[in-house]
């Protein structure tokens, strides 16, 4: 049975296909469109998932979406009439939307999959729920026979925090807290408070919190969150205003912290990073305090986590060191792009009584390598039409010279194999470096990625020598969990040093690997195994046997405001246009120096400036 | 025809009967809006839907 599952009309629209419970291709639409979290039918990520199984849309049996549109209008009715006569503006700005496209999502899809295969019957068509949704994606494909799942977000229809229970191939609904108390929200408040984008800044926000202190955490649970023992909690509405306005916050909480927002061009203070630290430290208290209860009250040893909250790798890492569960797992994909896969697994697994698949690896998700590869043949007739001057090695010469590259300091393109589902390069789409030189993080941020210097980078470590840099007691393929670096790997910082205060921390070496040490001690781990990414481990081994390390840089192939690069002819204009040294793509090596360029035939990306 | 069958069978299952004059109200006020207004562009710092 074929179940196709798609995400759309909200962030980070995806196509997902799975045969007979076994996922087959996934793939989100802002790679094809190059629109960083495009909204619309993501018919391209459709027509991709078709062409990697040789299949039409005819032979799929289902297509699911992943929420229920006419529950998101219930709760939409329900905010408006609850704080009517407040919230006109934002009505007024809001039905437009509703009746002329969000109302009527099922003719919408209907009429996108009907461009696709003209016979379409709309009675293929189902709709899941979005927290069932991101709890499938999070149990089916994880090694667990039985687990609890956590699912936390901003907000789908009603709920923003789920409590399920897995268990072989069935899901039960536990407890749910529902909008508009959602500690997503909560956390995105901040975002934009700070001065950053709504939906793509909180990665910001988390990487800005260890340059401050929580000396906001007591105000924000006095007045903003009240959070009981079992880790259930209540937002104070008075302080907020998405509910009935057109921004996050509002008067009264710009007077509590004294100021108002961050403009997004303005310098980012000490406050803003002490704000960062404190809702950080907020979002962990509540992880943490839901999770124990959890444990507590079902004695379940295994969690599984999706929603957006999951992708705060940082309150992951601190569920994982509490000990709390024997195993926890998070789904990579665990934004709304996941709920794509996760809408089709519940319809296979729910509605058609599907059994589990059981998988040989250690999970279900293929190391998340589920997007269109290309072959070398596909690639040097693209590079051709570019003009591009490219030398063809084998394997091993590959490997020889990336590896040689990185050790050299130069810092590399490297595309390889199927792109990875999900926001993390893990390196099928990545730029790659030296972790060991104390510059190659403000180089790779200010030349490469053209991105704030601030930011930290991850680390891709030799699953097997992880213990040797990281204190991680588990395995992470999908870079969702933050460690700190081994005490032996640190260096103290001099007195000089330790006087240094907000962003000049990011210049201090703390560790003998510095560039992917952040100003905790901590890294936010990609563990590589050999099963899944071969070649990347062989790249990360020959690197080890050149340097003595068994851990490189990795980074997403892509510059700031513009989506991870999906084709050659996408790396190739990325690759032009930083100051990247060679790209490895396919079989094939590239040199920067040996290029020249032709604006007609390589277009500029898109310019770097503020996101 | 199909959407208000399926906005009915949804009302009844789900016990909100109640919002059936509200549904009616606001939709006709946001009838209004919308032809007055012409434009589906939300200006939401983030958008909750």
């Amino acid at each position: 049975m074929w179940i196709l599952g798609l995400s759309a009309y909200y962030h980070d629209s995806a196509a997902a296909l799975i045969r007979d419970g076994e996922i087959v291709a996934a793939a989100q639409e802002e790679r094809f469109c190059r629109v960083k979290h495009y909204p619309g039918f993501p018919t391209q990520a459709v027509r991709y998932c078709l062409r990697e199984a040789g299949i039409t849309l005819d032979d799929v049996d289902w297509v699911v979406f992943y929420e229920k549109p006419f529950l998101k209008f219930e709760r939409l009715l329900e905010t408006y009439h609850a704080f009517a006569p407040l919230g006109f503006r934002s009505y007024v700005k809001a039905m437009p939307v509703w009746l002329k496209e969000k109302l009527f999502q099922k003719r919408e899809l209907t009429q996108s999959l009907r461009a696709l295969a003209p016979h379409f019957d709309a009675k293929r068509l189902l709709f899941s729920e979005h927290h069932l949704s991101h709890a499938a994606s999070a149990f089916y494909p994880s090694p667990f026979e039985r687990a609890l799942i956590l699912t936390m977000d901003g907000v789908g229809e009603w709920a923003t925090t789920s409590v399920m229970m897995g268990e072989g191939r069935l899901i039960r609904p536990l407890k749910e807290i529902h909008f508009p108390h959602s500690l997503g929200l909560l956390y995105s408040a901040f975002t934009y408070f700070t001065g950053f984008k709504v939906n793509s800044g909180e990665y910001k926000l988390m990487g800005l919190a260890p340059y401050g202190e929580p000396v906001y955490a007591d105000l924000i649970r006095q007045h903003l969150i009240e959070i009981e023992g079992d880790g259930s909690f209540r937002l104070n509405m008075r302080y907020f205003d998405y509910c009935t306005g057109l921004t996050m916050t509002n008067r009264r909480f710009d007077r509590l912290f004294g100021r108002g927002p961050r403009r997004s061009e303005a310098e980012i203070t000490q406050m803003d990073m002490d704000l960062a630290r404190s809702i950080q430290s907020v979002t962990e208290e509540v992880v943490l305090k839901m999770a124990a209860a959890l444990r507590r009250e079902y004695g379940i040893g295994n969690l599984c986590l999706a929603g957006g909250v999951a992708l705060n790798s940082v309150a992951n890492g601190k569920l994982l060191q509490s000990g709390l569960y024997d195993g926890l797992w998070i789904q990579p994909a665990a934004g709304d792009a996941g709920g794509a896969l996760g809408a089709a697994l519940a319809a296979y697994h729910l509605e058609h009584a599907g059994e589990r698949v059981q998988h040989e690896a250690r999970d279900g998700m293929r190391g998340a390598y589920l997007g269109p590869a290309f072959t070398d043949a596909e690639i040097m007739r693209e590079l051709d039409r570019l003009g591009a001057r490219y030398h063809p090695l084998n394997e091993s010469e590959l490997v020889d010279r990336a590896a040689r590259a990185i050790a050299d300091g130069k810092v590399i393109g490297w595309f390889q194999g199927r792109m990875e589902f999900g926001p993390r390069a893990l390196g099928a789409r990545s730029i790659l470096g030296d972790p060991r030189s104390p510059v190659t993080q403000s180089l790779m941020n200010l030349k490469i990625k053209y991105r704030e210097s601030f930011r930290p980078f991850a680390p891709s470590v030799l699953s097997e020598d992880c213990a040797e840099y990281f204190d991680l007691a588990s395995d992470s393929p999908y870079m969702l969990l933050v460690a700190p670096v081994t005490a032996a790997r640190r260096r103290e910082l001099g007195e000089a040093e330790r006087g240094i205060r907000g962003l000049d921390q990011v210049h201090l070496a703390r560790s003998n690997i510095p560039a992917v040490t952040h100003v905790d001690y901590s890294a936010r781990v990609q563990t590589v195994h050999a099963d899944t990414h071969p070649l990347y481990h062989a790249l990360i081994s020959r690197f080890k046997q050149l340097s003595g390390y068994g851990v490189i840089v990795n980074t997403s192939f892509n510059v700031r405001g513009e989506p991870i690069v999906c084709t050659p002819q996408d790396a190739f204009r990325c690759f032009m246009n930083t100051a990247m040294d060679e790209l490895y793509i396919g079989g094939l090596r590239l040199i920067k120096t040996e290029q020249i360029i032709d604006p007609d035939r390589v277009p500029p990306a898109v310019l770097p400036g503020l996101d | 025809m199909d959407f208000l069958r399926e906005l009915w069978a949804f009302m009844r299952a789900r016990k909100k009967l109640w919002l059936l004059p509200i549904i009616i109200v606001l939709l006709l006020l946001g009838g209004l809006i919308v032809f007055v207004q012409g434009s589906a562009l939300a200006p939401f710092i983030y958008t909750i839907f």
